[in-house]
């Protein structure tokens, strides 16, 4: 029992020190990689192989990219109100802001 | 095969299945040439053709018509970037870019080079000069190479207010005293022939078109974008109740299409060469914004460099 929890406590020291990768993935080629989740590796290269063994084994995709989480800058959800505010007050940024006649409205 | 050969062999497969090339895949060396050039002139044609509208923001008849050119222009600064960041994937940096136009080795769209003389002009801008730039990039969508196709995708469905926004201002005019009739019938006058020169060279002159073509830089030729751009717009010039500029331009239904009169080429080679009216005046202000931003650009490097430091010194 005893044994089996130094080993409990070796794991987890461990996984501590493997870091988080976002991954991204391109279903196909021309469109955008598309965030899919994150796992934990020991450097980029790992993280590659394992993002191909986690999140391609039904052929999802053609191109994986990963990135350390911790380098990712994220905005707030909490300062969206001030910080999106001033966009949200331009209907005028919309086509259908303006009316024309119906023979030309397919502009 | 040679390595070489495969190479290009696998690289001409993904353009004839229709596919992208992404920036890591593997590319002729003049696929990528053609590509900085084609996708930095687009982009400097966004930064350089913010100026001829900018000059009517202050003098916009209402705060609704400022608004709304304010939001356009905004836009085209915002379509300058996504395009140089396409063409930063192909290995060219943005000083590069920049250096480039501003020694004129570079080149942007030459209508840019003429100037806004009335209000009707910034309306003649979104309806013709946008329109026309939409024939040529919804075609663009399709292209082959992946970040240039994309940030197409995007510019187009950002791109649909700014025409219709400058038919309104024409169809206000249009609508209105014997003058303002008369300021919209001039604005089409101006901008109709240079904004069917937008689309280039005749296919049999065009010096780029053929192998553009072949690799999917290009999907569509100037000849058919430009036909396309004159059926669509000869309705939109009755709708407004204005005089078409070009006599010769009439329905032929046979052909399904309008018939074309012939543009003025010598215009067209006089302008792209610098002798515009606006050539110098387009170049001088990019500079002179640019060189006025260069100490803002310096203390972010400094405040940059300071951060960095003072993160070294905690870590030790």
């Amino acid at each position: 029992m005893r044994q089996c929890n130094h080993d409990r406590v070796r794991f987890i020291m461990t996984k501590a020190h493997l870091e988080l990768f976002e991954v991204f993935i391109r279903s196909r080629r021309g469109l955008d990689h598309k965030h899919v989740g994150s796992l934990h590796a020991e450097d980029p290269a790992q993280a590659l192989e394992y993002a191909r063994d986690t999140y391609t084994r039904c052929s999802e995709g053609v191109s994986i990219w990963v990135a350390k989480s911790s380098d990712i800058c994220a905005s707030q959800e909490a300062d969206a109100e001030s910080f999106y505010d001033p966009s949200d007050d331009k209907p005028y940024r919309h086509s259908s802001y303006y009316h024309l006649p119906d023979e030309v409205d397919n502009m | 095969m040679t390595d070489a050969a495969e190479q290009i062999s696998h690289f001409e497969s993904i353009i004839s299945m229709d596919q992208c090339i992404e920036p890591k895949d593997w590319m002729p060396e003049a696929y990528r040439k053609n590509l900085i050039r084609q996708i930095s002139q687009h982009a400097h044609s966004e930064i350089i053709g913010m100026q001829p509208e900018g000059n009517w923001l202050t003098r916009a008849p209402s705060l609704r018509r400022k608004a709304v050119l304010l939001s356009k222009i905004q836009d085209e600064g915002g379509h300058g970037l996504y395009l140089y960041s396409a063409a930063e994937t192909l290995g060219i940096s943005r000083e590069e870019m920049i250096d480039a136009l501003q020694t004129g080795e570079a080149k942007y769209a030459s209508i840019f080079n003429y100037p806004t003389q009335t209000w009707a002009d910034v309306g003649a801008i979104g309806w013709l000069v946008d329109g026309a730039a939409i024939v040529n990039q919804i075609s663009l969508q399709r292209n082959s190479y992946g970040p240039y196709a994309r940030a197409m995708v995007r510019i187009c469905k950002e791109e649909s207010f700014h025409q219709r926004q400058g038919y309104e201002i024409m169809l206000t005019l249009s609508r209105g005293s014997e003058k303002q009739i008369q300021v919209a019938q001039d604005a089409l006058d101006r901008f109709y022939w240079p904004s069917l020169m937008m689309f280039g060279p005749h296919d049999s002159e065009s010096a780029h078109s053929a192998r553009s073509m072949a690799w999917k830089i290009k999907r569509e030729t100037n000849d058919d974008l430009r036909q396309k751009f004159v059926d669509q717009t000869a309705p939109q010039i009755q709708i407004l109740g204005l005089r078409h500029p070009d006599p010769k331009c009439i329905w032929d239904p046979e052909r399904g299409h309008y018939d074309m009169g012939e543009i003025n080429w010598e215009e067209f080679y006089s302008v792209i060469n610098g002798n515009g009216h606006c050539n110098r005046q387009r170049l001088e202000h990019h500079i002179d914004a640019h060189e006025e931003g260069a100490w803002v650009r310096e203390a972010m490097q400094s405040y940059h460099e300071k951060k960095k430091q003072q993160s070294y010194a905690k870590a030790s």
